[in-house]
Protein backbone atom coordinates (compact mmCIF):
# COMPACT_ATOMS: atom_id res chain seq x y z
CA UNK A 1 0.00 0.00 0.00
CA UNK A 2 1.95 3.04 -1.03
CA UNK A 3 0.86 6.48 0.70
CA UNK A 4 -0.41 8.04 -2.19
CA UNK A 5 -3.68 8.34 -3.34
CA UNK A 6 -2.64 9.17 -7.03
CA UNK A 7 0.04 8.44 -9.12
CA UNK A 8 0.92 10.14 -12.36
CA UNK A 9 4.16 9.28 -14.47
CA UNK A 10 4.84 11.03 -17.31
CA UNK A 11 1.67 11.88 -18.57
CA UNK A 12 0.84 12.76 -22.15
CA UNK A 13 -2.35 13.41 -23.79
CA UNK A 14 -3.53 15.59 -26.76
CA UNK A 15 -6.41 16.77 -28.04
CA UNK A 16 -7.28 18.26 -31.02
CA UNK A 17 -3.52 17.61 -32.81
CA UNK A 18 -2.43 19.72 -29.46
CA UNK A 19 0.13 18.31 -26.50
CA UNK A 20 -2.05 19.29 -23.89
CA UNK A 21 0.13 17.27 -21.24
CA UNK A 22 3.60 17.04 -22.98
CA UNK A 23 4.81 15.22 -19.55
CA UNK A 24 3.05 15.72 -16.76
CA UNK A 25 4.41 13.47 -13.36
CA UNK A 26 2.54 14.29 -9.96
CA UNK A 27 1.26 12.67 -6.82
CA UNK A 28 -1.03 13.22 -4.77
CA UNK A 29 -0.72 11.80 -0.90
CA UNK A 30 -3.82 10.14 0.87
CA UNK A 31 -6.09 11.81 2.69
CA UNK A 32 -4.97 15.24 1.58
CA UNK A 33 -7.03 18.25 -0.49
CA UNK A 34 -4.83 19.39 -3.15
CA UNK A 35 -5.88 22.20 -5.10
CA UNK A 36 -5.22 22.15 -8.61
CA UNK A 37 -4.63 26.00 -9.83
CA UNK A 38 -3.73 27.68 -12.70
CA UNK A 39 -4.56 29.68 -15.86
CA UNK A 40 -7.75 27.95 -18.46
CA UNK A 41 -6.56 25.89 -20.54
CA UNK A 42 -3.44 24.46 -18.61
CA UNK A 43 -4.74 21.43 -18.31
CA UNK A 44 -6.61 21.25 -15.12
CA UNK A 45 -9.61 19.04 -16.59
CA UNK A 46 -7.55 16.91 -18.55
CA UNK A 47 -5.77 16.17 -15.80
CA UNK A 48 -8.67 15.18 -13.80
CA UNK A 49 -10.83 13.27 -16.55
CA UNK A 50 -7.22 10.91 -17.18
CA UNK A 51 -7.48 10.43 -12.95
CA UNK A 52 -11.05 9.32 -13.40
CA UNK A 53 -10.12 7.27 -16.96
CA UNK A 54 -12.20 8.78 -19.30
CA UNK A 55 -9.26 10.67 -21.03
CA UNK A 56 -7.32 9.06 -24.03
CA UNK A 57 -3.87 9.03 -23.29
CA UNK A 58 -1.37 9.13 -25.41
CA UNK A 59 1.53 7.64 -23.21
CA UNK A 60 2.37 7.51 -19.21
CA UNK A 61 0.76 6.06 -16.13
CA UNK A 62 -2.03 7.19 -14.35
CA UNK A 63 -2.10 4.94 -10.88
CA UNK A 64 -5.30 5.44 -8.53
CA UNK A 65 -5.26 3.60 -5.24
CA UNK A 66 -3.01 1.15 -6.95
CA UNK A 67 -4.51 0.15 -9.59
CA UNK A 68 -4.52 1.86 -12.93
CA UNK A 69 -6.92 4.51 -13.62
CA UNK A 70 -10.36 3.95 -14.77
CA UNK A 71 -9.93 0.34 -13.68
CA UNK A 72 -13.55 -1.48 -13.29
CA UNK A 73 -12.34 -1.95 -9.59
CA UNK A 74 -11.93 1.76 -8.88
CA UNK A 75 -15.15 3.18 -10.44
CA UNK A 76 -17.42 2.64 -7.25
CA UNK A 77 -14.01 3.79 -4.98
CA UNK A 78 -13.15 7.17 -6.90
CA UNK A 79 -16.09 10.07 -7.01
CA UNK A 80 -15.78 12.60 -10.24
CA UNK A 81 -17.06 16.19 -10.86
CA UNK A 82 -17.20 17.15 -14.06
CA UNK A 83 -17.25 21.23 -14.81
CA UNK A 84 -21.00 20.77 -16.09
CA UNK A 85 -23.49 19.46 -13.09
CA UNK A 86 -23.97 16.45 -15.09
CA UNK A 87 -26.94 16.07 -13.90
CA UNK A 88 -30.60 14.91 -15.29
CA UNK A 89 -32.04 18.64 -15.25
CA UNK A 90 -35.69 16.79 -15.99
CA UNK A 91 -35.37 15.24 -12.39
CA UNK A 92 -36.06 15.94 -8.95
CA UNK A 93 -32.76 16.77 -6.92
CA UNK A 94 -33.61 13.39 -4.75
CA UNK A 95 -34.27 11.71 -8.17
CA UNK A 96 -31.15 12.10 -9.42
CA UNK A 97 -29.08 11.41 -5.91
CA UNK A 98 -30.58 7.97 -5.35
CA UNK A 99 -29.95 6.50 -8.87
CA UNK A 100 -26.37 7.44 -8.78
CA UNK A 101 -26.94 5.85 -5.35
CA UNK A 102 -28.54 2.37 -6.97
CA UNK A 103 -25.55 2.68 -9.75
CA UNK A 104 -23.16 3.03 -6.59
CA UNK A 105 -24.89 0.03 -5.02
CA UNK A 106 -26.02 2.20 -1.87
CA UNK A 107 -29.06 2.87 -0.41
CA UNK A 108 -31.97 5.53 -0.59
CA UNK A 109 -30.50 6.79 3.07
CA UNK A 110 -27.42 7.27 1.91
CA UNK A 111 -29.06 9.69 -0.84
CA UNK A 112 -30.87 11.31 1.73
CA UNK A 113 -27.59 12.24 3.17
CA UNK A 114 -25.88 13.35 0.49
CA UNK A 115 -28.43 16.02 0.17
CA UNK A 116 -28.16 17.01 3.28
CA UNK A 117 -24.40 17.44 3.09
CA UNK A 118 -24.73 20.25 0.12
CA UNK A 119 -27.85 21.58 1.97
CA UNK A 120 -29.98 21.01 -0.95
CA UNK A 121 -32.90 18.94 1.58
CA UNK A 122 -35.03 22.00 1.23
CA UNK A 123 -35.49 21.78 -2.42
CA UNK A 124 -35.05 17.21 -2.66
CA UNK A 125 -38.43 17.48 -4.18
CA UNK A 126 -37.54 20.32 -7.00
CA UNK A 127 -37.06 19.17 -10.32
CA UNK A 128 -33.16 20.20 -11.26
CA UNK A 129 -33.94 22.69 -14.13
CA UNK A 130 -35.84 24.95 -11.84
CA UNK A 131 -32.54 25.39 -9.35
CA UNK A 132 -30.19 28.25 -9.21
CA UNK A 133 -26.73 27.87 -10.39
CA UNK A 134 -25.33 27.44 -7.03
CA UNK A 135 -28.12 24.74 -5.79
CA UNK A 136 -27.46 23.24 -9.38
CA UNK A 137 -23.80 22.30 -8.68
CA UNK A 138 -24.45 21.10 -5.10
CA UNK A 139 -26.87 18.51 -6.78
CA UNK A 140 -24.16 17.36 -9.10
CA UNK A 141 -21.61 17.68 -6.24
CA UNK A 142 -24.53 15.07 -4.29
CA UNK A 143 -24.63 12.44 -7.02
CA UNK A 144 -20.66 12.75 -6.47
CA UNK A 145 -20.63 12.06 -2.64
CA UNK A 146 -23.29 9.79 -2.37
CA UNK A 147 -21.56 6.61 -3.03
CA UNK A 148 -18.49 7.96 -0.57
CA UNK A 149 -15.98 7.52 -2.46
CA UNK A 150 -12.23 6.80 -0.97
CA UNK A 151 -11.13 9.37 -3.63
CA UNK A 152 -13.00 12.79 -4.89
CA UNK A 153 -11.63 14.30 -8.24
CA UNK A 154 -13.75 17.72 -8.78
CA UNK A 155 -13.62 20.00 -11.10
CA UNK A 156 -14.38 23.29 -9.80
CA UNK A 157 -17.09 22.63 -7.37
CA UNK A 158 -17.21 25.90 -6.27
CA UNK A 159 -17.47 27.92 -9.31
CA UNK A 160 -20.13 30.61 -8.93
CA UNK A 161 -21.04 29.77 -5.88
CA UNK A 162 -20.98 32.64 -2.55
CA UNK A 163 -18.93 32.69 -0.40
CA UNK A 164 -21.16 31.57 2.66
CA UNK A 165 -21.90 28.36 0.43
CA UNK A 166 -18.03 27.94 -0.55
CA UNK A 167 -17.22 28.46 2.88
CA UNK A 168 -19.64 25.08 3.70
CA UNK A 169 -18.61 22.90 1.07
CA UNK A 170 -15.15 23.39 1.99
CA UNK A 171 -16.13 22.26 5.58
CA UNK A 172 -17.03 19.21 3.85
CA UNK A 173 -14.41 18.77 1.97
CA UNK A 174 -11.99 19.40 5.06
CA UNK A 175 -14.26 16.25 6.72
CA UNK A 176 -14.05 13.90 4.03
CA UNK A 177 -10.30 14.89 4.35
CA UNK A 178 -10.04 14.08 8.26
CA UNK A 179 -12.08 10.59 7.25
CA UNK A 180 -9.11 9.68 5.63
CA UNK A 181 -10.70 10.48 1.87
CA UNK A 182 -8.22 12.18 -0.88
CA UNK A 183 -9.73 14.85 -2.57
CA UNK A 184 -8.10 16.26 -6.02
CA UNK A 185 -10.04 19.65 -6.13
CA UNK A 186 -9.34 22.47 -8.85
CA UNK A 187 -10.20 25.77 -8.60
CA UNK A 188 -10.12 29.35 -9.96
CA UNK A 189 -10.84 31.43 -6.85
CA UNK A 190 -7.59 31.70 -5.05
CA UNK A 191 -8.29 32.27 -1.21
CA UNK A 192 -9.22 28.72 -1.66
CA UNK A 193 -5.86 28.27 -1.62
CA UNK A 194 -5.67 28.32 1.99
CA UNK A 195 -8.23 25.24 2.82
CA UNK A 196 -5.78 22.88 0.71
CA UNK A 197 -2.99 21.06 1.99
CA UNK A 198 -1.13 20.96 -0.51
CA UNK A 199 -1.28 23.29 -3.82
CA UNK A 200 -0.49 22.40 -7.58
CA UNK A 201 -0.09 25.23 -10.33
CA UNK A 202 -0.67 23.98 -13.68
CA UNK A 203 0.27 25.95 -16.47
CA UNK A 204 0.64 24.83 -20.59
CA UNK A 205 0.21 21.26 -19.40
CA UNK A 206 3.21 21.47 -16.98
CA UNK A 207 3.65 21.56 -12.86
CA UNK A 208 5.04 25.10 -12.28
CA UNK A 209 4.70 24.43 -8.20
CA UNK A 210 3.94 21.54 -5.87
CA UNK A 211 3.95 22.34 -2.74
CA UNK A 212 2.04 23.71 0.45
CA UNK A 213 1.15 27.38 1.19
CA UNK A 214 3.62 27.93 3.42
CA UNK A 215 6.16 26.56 1.30
CA UNK A 216 4.95 28.64 -1.71
CA UNK A 217 4.23 31.90 0.03
CA UNK A 218 8.62 31.65 1.43
CA UNK A 219 9.47 30.33 -1.99
CA UNK A 220 8.30 33.31 -4.39
CA UNK A 221 8.65 36.21 -1.14
CA UNK A 222 4.76 36.52 -1.48
CA UNK A 223 2.21 37.53 1.33
CA UNK A 224 -1.00 35.38 -0.73
CA UNK A 225 -1.65 32.56 -2.56
CA UNK A 226 -2.67 35.11 -5.46
CA UNK A 227 0.58 36.96 -5.67
CA UNK A 228 2.54 33.85 -5.49
CA UNK A 229 0.82 32.45 -8.67
CA UNK A 230 1.13 35.42 -10.81
CA UNK A 231 4.78 35.46 -9.94
CA UNK A 232 5.06 31.92 -10.76
CA UNK A 233 3.23 32.40 -14.29
CA UNK A 234 4.80 35.58 -14.63
CA UNK A 235 8.06 33.74 -14.37
CA UNK A 236 6.81 30.56 -16.68
CA UNK A 237 6.15 33.39 -19.24
CA UNK A 238 9.31 35.73 -19.27
CA UNK A 239 10.51 32.21 -19.95
CA UNK A 240 9.06 31.03 -22.51
CA UNK A 241 9.87 34.36 -23.86
CA UNK A 242 13.12 34.02 -23.45
CA UNK A 243 13.47 30.57 -24.85
CA UNK A 244 11.73 31.65 -28.07
CA UNK B 1 -23.54 -6.03 -16.65
CA UNK B 2 -25.61 -5.87 -13.03
CA UNK B 3 -29.36 -6.29 -12.98
CA UNK B 4 -29.79 -3.93 -10.27
CA UNK B 5 -27.72 -1.21 -11.94
CA UNK B 6 -29.67 -2.18 -15.59
CA UNK B 7 -33.33 -1.98 -13.73
CA UNK B 8 -32.09 1.72 -11.89
CA UNK B 9 -31.50 3.05 -15.45
CA UNK B 10 -34.53 1.72 -16.83
CA UNK B 11 -36.70 3.29 -13.78
CA UNK B 12 -34.21 6.52 -14.09
CA UNK B 13 -35.60 6.98 -18.18
CA UNK B 14 -39.44 5.61 -17.59
CA UNK B 15 -39.06 8.18 -14.24
CA UNK B 16 -37.91 11.20 -17.04
CA UNK B 17 -40.60 10.34 -19.78
CA UNK B 18 -43.22 10.53 -16.60
CA UNK B 19 -42.10 13.92 -15.87
CA UNK B 20 -42.88 15.08 -19.26
CA UNK B 21 -46.81 14.78 -20.21
CA UNK B 22 -46.64 16.50 -23.27
CA UNK B 23 -44.05 13.48 -24.47
CA UNK B 24 -46.09 10.89 -23.14
CA UNK B 25 -49.34 12.72 -24.97
CA UNK B 26 -47.82 13.19 -28.14
CA UNK B 27 -46.16 9.07 -28.06
CA UNK B 28 -49.95 7.82 -27.17
CA UNK B 29 -51.98 10.57 -29.31
CA UNK B 30 -50.42 10.89 -32.21
CA UNK B 31 -50.81 7.58 -33.56
CA UNK B 32 -54.11 7.32 -33.18
CA UNK B 33 -54.88 10.97 -34.84
CA UNK B 34 -52.78 9.24 -38.10
CA UNK B 35 -54.48 6.59 -37.76
CA UNK B 36 -57.77 8.62 -37.40
CA UNK B 37 -57.06 10.65 -40.51
CA UNK B 38 -56.58 7.58 -42.75
CA UNK B 39 -59.13 5.59 -42.12
CA UNK B 40 -61.36 8.96 -42.71
CA UNK B 41 -59.33 9.51 -46.11
CA UNK B 42 -60.37 5.41 -46.96
CA UNK B 43 -63.83 5.92 -45.49
CA UNK B 44 -65.46 4.74 -48.84
CA UNK B 45 -62.55 1.94 -49.62
CA UNK B 46 -62.36 0.38 -46.33
CA UNK B 47 -60.50 -2.42 -48.03
CA UNK B 48 -57.65 -0.10 -48.42
CA UNK B 49 -57.65 1.29 -45.18
CA UNK B 50 -57.34 -2.57 -43.85
CA UNK B 51 -53.88 -2.90 -46.03
CA UNK B 52 -52.15 -0.21 -44.83
CA UNK B 53 -53.40 0.56 -41.33
CA UNK B 54 -51.48 -2.60 -39.89
CA UNK B 55 -48.34 -1.27 -41.55
CA UNK B 56 -48.93 2.18 -39.96
CA UNK B 57 -48.92 0.27 -36.66
CA UNK B 58 -45.63 -1.28 -37.56
CA UNK B 59 -44.18 2.22 -38.80
CA UNK B 60 -45.09 4.28 -35.43
CA UNK B 61 -43.24 2.79 -32.79
CA UNK B 62 -39.86 2.11 -34.72
CA UNK B 63 -40.02 6.38 -35.99
CA UNK B 64 -41.37 7.37 -32.58
CA UNK B 65 -38.84 5.09 -30.07
CA UNK B 66 -35.69 6.38 -32.85
CA UNK B 67 -36.74 9.82 -32.17
CA UNK B 68 -36.88 10.09 -28.47
CA UNK B 69 -33.83 7.34 -28.25
CA UNK B 70 -31.49 9.43 -30.57
CA UNK B 71 -32.15 12.49 -28.67
CA UNK B 72 -32.15 11.25 -24.82
CA UNK B 73 -28.80 9.79 -25.32
CA UNK B 74 -27.48 12.55 -27.41
CA UNK B 75 -28.29 14.65 -24.43
CA UNK B 76 -26.42 11.89 -21.98
CA UNK B 77 -23.54 12.31 -24.14
CA UNK B 78 -23.70 16.58 -24.27
CA UNK B 79 -24.91 17.47 -20.83
CA UNK B 80 -21.72 15.35 -18.87
CA UNK B 81 -24.06 12.85 -17.80
CA UNK B 82 -22.98 9.85 -19.95
CA UNK B 83 -19.37 10.70 -18.77
CA UNK B 84 -20.14 10.71 -14.80
CA UNK B 85 -21.64 7.39 -15.46
CA UNK B 86 -19.19 5.82 -17.61
CA UNK B 87 -16.82 6.60 -14.37
CA UNK B 88 -19.48 4.64 -12.07
CA UNK B 89 -19.90 1.05 -11.85
CA UNK B 90 -22.34 1.15 -14.64
CA UNK B 91 -21.51 -1.23 -17.81
CA UNK B 92 -22.20 0.00 -21.17
CA UNK B 93 -24.74 -3.14 -21.59
CA UNK B 94 -26.85 -1.96 -18.45
CA UNK B 95 -27.05 1.59 -20.29
CA UNK B 96 -28.32 0.59 -23.56
CA UNK B 97 -30.82 -2.14 -21.71
CA UNK B 98 -31.98 0.34 -19.58
CA UNK B 99 -32.95 2.44 -22.54
CA UNK B 100 -34.20 -0.74 -24.43
CA UNK B 101 -36.14 -1.63 -21.74
CA UNK B 102 -37.65 1.93 -20.71
CA UNK B 103 -38.43 2.29 -24.31
CA UNK B 104 -39.92 -1.15 -24.40
CA UNK B 105 -42.68 -0.21 -21.84
CA UNK B 106 -43.94 2.52 -22.83
CA UNK B 107 -44.24 0.74 -26.47
CA UNK B 108 -46.65 -1.99 -24.72
CA UNK B 109 -48.51 0.97 -23.66
CA UNK B 110 -48.55 2.86 -27.46
CA UNK B 111 -49.30 -0.24 -29.07
CA UNK B 112 -52.16 -1.29 -26.88
CA UNK B 113 -53.50 2.57 -27.12
CA UNK B 114 -53.00 2.36 -30.97
CA UNK B 115 -54.20 -0.95 -31.68
CA UNK B 116 -57.77 -0.45 -30.08
CA UNK B 117 -58.26 2.87 -31.57
CA UNK B 118 -57.60 0.91 -34.97
CA UNK B 119 -59.73 -2.01 -34.25
CA UNK B 120 -62.61 -0.14 -32.05
CA UNK B 121 -62.81 3.13 -33.38
CA UNK B 122 -61.47 2.80 -36.92
CA UNK B 123 -63.08 -0.46 -37.45
CA UNK B 124 -59.84 -1.80 -38.73
CA UNK B 125 -60.44 -5.68 -39.61
CA UNK B 126 -57.52 -8.06 -37.87
CA UNK B 127 -57.66 -11.45 -38.89
CA UNK B 128 -55.32 -12.99 -36.40
CA UNK B 129 -54.47 -12.19 -32.70
CA UNK B 130 -54.16 -8.67 -31.59
CA UNK B 131 -51.83 -9.52 -29.15
CA UNK B 132 -49.70 -10.55 -31.52
CA UNK B 133 -49.88 -7.09 -32.57
CA UNK B 134 -48.74 -5.86 -29.56
CA UNK B 135 -45.81 -8.21 -29.36
CA UNK B 136 -44.59 -6.84 -32.74
CA UNK B 137 -44.93 -3.28 -31.63
CA UNK B 138 -42.51 -4.00 -29.13
CA UNK B 139 -39.86 -5.69 -30.82
CA UNK B 140 -40.48 -2.82 -33.62
CA UNK B 141 -40.09 -0.54 -30.81
CA UNK B 142 -36.97 -1.77 -29.55
CA UNK B 143 -35.77 -1.78 -32.93
CA UNK B 144 -36.30 1.80 -32.82
CA UNK B 145 -34.88 1.94 -30.00
CA UNK B 146 -31.67 0.79 -31.10
CA UNK B 147 -31.24 2.44 -34.59
CA UNK B 148 -31.60 5.28 -32.14
CA UNK B 149 -28.96 4.73 -29.85
CA UNK B 150 -26.21 3.86 -33.26
CA UNK B 151 -27.23 6.85 -34.59
CA UNK B 152 -27.06 9.12 -31.85
CA UNK B 153 -23.12 8.07 -31.82
CA UNK B 154 -22.79 9.86 -35.41
CA UNK B 155 -24.69 12.98 -34.18
CA UNK B 156 -22.67 16.18 -32.65
CA UNK B 157 -25.48 18.12 -32.02
CA UNK B 158 -29.99 17.71 -31.33
CA UNK B 159 -30.07 19.17 -35.09
CA UNK B 160 -28.11 16.66 -36.74
CA UNK B 161 -29.77 13.87 -34.23
CA UNK B 162 -33.25 15.18 -35.78
CA UNK B 163 -32.10 15.02 -39.22
CA UNK B 164 -31.00 11.68 -38.76
CA UNK B 165 -34.62 10.44 -38.78
CA UNK B 166 -35.34 10.91 -41.90
CA UNK B 167 -31.55 9.43 -43.27
CA UNK B 168 -31.88 6.95 -40.82
CA UNK B 169 -36.23 5.88 -41.24
CA UNK B 170 -37.25 7.72 -44.12
CA UNK B 171 -35.75 5.38 -46.69
CA UNK B 172 -37.41 2.39 -45.01
CA UNK B 173 -40.42 3.92 -45.21
CA UNK B 174 -40.47 4.13 -48.63
CA UNK B 175 -39.32 0.73 -49.33
CA UNK B 176 -41.17 -1.31 -46.65
CA UNK B 177 -43.67 -1.88 -49.08
CA UNK B 178 -46.57 0.50 -47.63
CA UNK B 179 -46.26 2.24 -50.74
CA UNK B 180 -45.71 -0.80 -53.35
CA UNK B 181 -45.56 -4.32 -52.68
CA UNK B 182 -41.95 -5.29 -52.05
CA UNK B 183 -42.16 -7.73 -54.83
CA UNK B 184 -43.30 -5.58 -57.72
CA UNK B 185 -40.48 -3.17 -56.80
CA UNK B 186 -37.18 -2.86 -58.94
CA UNK B 187 -35.39 -5.74 -58.36
CA UNK B 188 -32.85 -3.56 -56.51
CA UNK B 189 -35.20 -2.05 -54.40
CA UNK B 190 -36.74 -5.65 -53.46
CA UNK B 191 -33.45 -6.73 -52.65
CA UNK B 192 -32.58 -3.67 -50.28
CA UNK B 193 -36.28 -4.28 -48.69
CA UNK B 194 -35.47 -7.16 -47.72
CA UNK B 195 -32.52 -6.58 -45.87
CA UNK B 196 -34.41 -3.01 -43.90
CA UNK B 197 -35.77 -3.81 -40.27
CA UNK B 198 -38.65 -2.24 -41.07
CA UNK B 199 -39.82 -4.56 -44.18
CA UNK B 200 -40.10 -7.09 -42.18
CA UNK B 201 -42.13 -5.11 -39.06
CA UNK B 202 -44.60 -4.00 -41.63
CA UNK B 203 -44.51 -7.89 -43.18
CA UNK B 204 -45.43 -9.14 -39.55
CA UNK B 205 -47.87 -6.54 -38.96
CA UNK B 206 -49.87 -7.48 -42.42
CA UNK B 207 -49.57 -10.89 -41.78
CA UNK B 208 -51.17 -10.08 -38.31
CA UNK B 209 -54.00 -8.78 -39.64
CA UNK B 210 -54.72 -10.67 -43.14
CA UNK B 211 -54.27 -14.23 -41.55
CA UNK B 212 -56.11 -16.08 -38.74
CA UNK B 213 -53.18 -17.80 -37.71
CA UNK B 214 -50.60 -16.05 -38.73
CA UNK B 215 -47.49 -17.30 -36.05
CA UNK B 216 -45.71 -19.30 -38.39
CA UNK B 217 -45.03 -16.68 -41.17
CA UNK B 218 -44.61 -13.78 -38.47
CA UNK B 219 -41.72 -16.15 -35.94
CA UNK B 220 -39.23 -15.48 -38.94
CA UNK B 221 -39.90 -11.75 -39.36
CA UNK B 222 -39.73 -11.35 -35.96
CA UNK B 223 -36.26 -13.74 -35.88
CA UNK B 224 -34.92 -10.83 -38.38
CA UNK B 225 -36.09 -7.48 -36.23
CA UNK B 226 -34.20 -9.48 -33.06
CA UNK B 227 -31.05 -10.16 -35.21
CA UNK B 228 -31.35 -6.24 -36.33
CA UNK B 229 -31.93 -4.95 -32.40
CA UNK B 230 -28.66 -7.18 -31.74
CA UNK B 231 -26.38 -5.96 -34.20
CA UNK B 232 -27.76 -1.95 -34.16
CA UNK B 233 -26.91 -2.20 -30.55
CA UNK B 234 -23.53 -4.39 -30.40
CA UNK B 235 -22.46 -1.37 -32.75
CA UNK B 236 -24.28 0.95 -30.66
CA UNK B 237 -21.99 -0.03 -27.49
CA UNK B 238 -19.00 0.41 -29.83
CA UNK B 239 -20.10 4.32 -30.16
CA UNK B 240 -20.29 4.47 -26.13
CA UNK B 241 -16.50 4.25 -25.46
CA UNK B 242 -15.31 5.25 -21.81
CA UNK B 243 -12.43 7.19 -22.59
CA UNK B 244 -12.96 10.02 -25.48
CA UNK B 245 -10.36 12.74 -26.70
Amino acid sequence: MTSDAIVVEHLRVQRGGREVLPDLSLRVPRGQVVGLLGPSGGGKSTLMRSVVGVQVVAGGSVTVLGEPAGSPALRARVGYLTQAASVYADLTVRDNVRYFARVLGVGADAADRAIAAVDLTDHAGARVENLSGGQLSRAGLACTLVGDPEVLVLDEPTVGLDPVLRRDLWEIFRGLAADGRTLLVSSHVMDEAVRCDRLVLLRAGRVLSDSTLPDLLSRTGTDDAEAAFLALVDEDAAHDGGAA
Amino acid sequence: MNPRITLATAGRILRQLRGDHRTVALMLVVPCVLLGLLAWVYSDSPVVFDRIGPALLGVFPLVVMFIVTSIATLRERTTGTLERLLTTPLGKGDLIVGYALAFGVMAVVQAVVASAFAVWVCGLDVAGPLWLLVVIAVVDAVLGTALGLLASGFARTEFQAVQFMPAFVLPQFLLCGLLMPRDQMPGVLEAVSDVLPLSYAVDAMKDVSAQADPLGDVLPSLGVMVLWVAVALLLGSLTLPRRTP
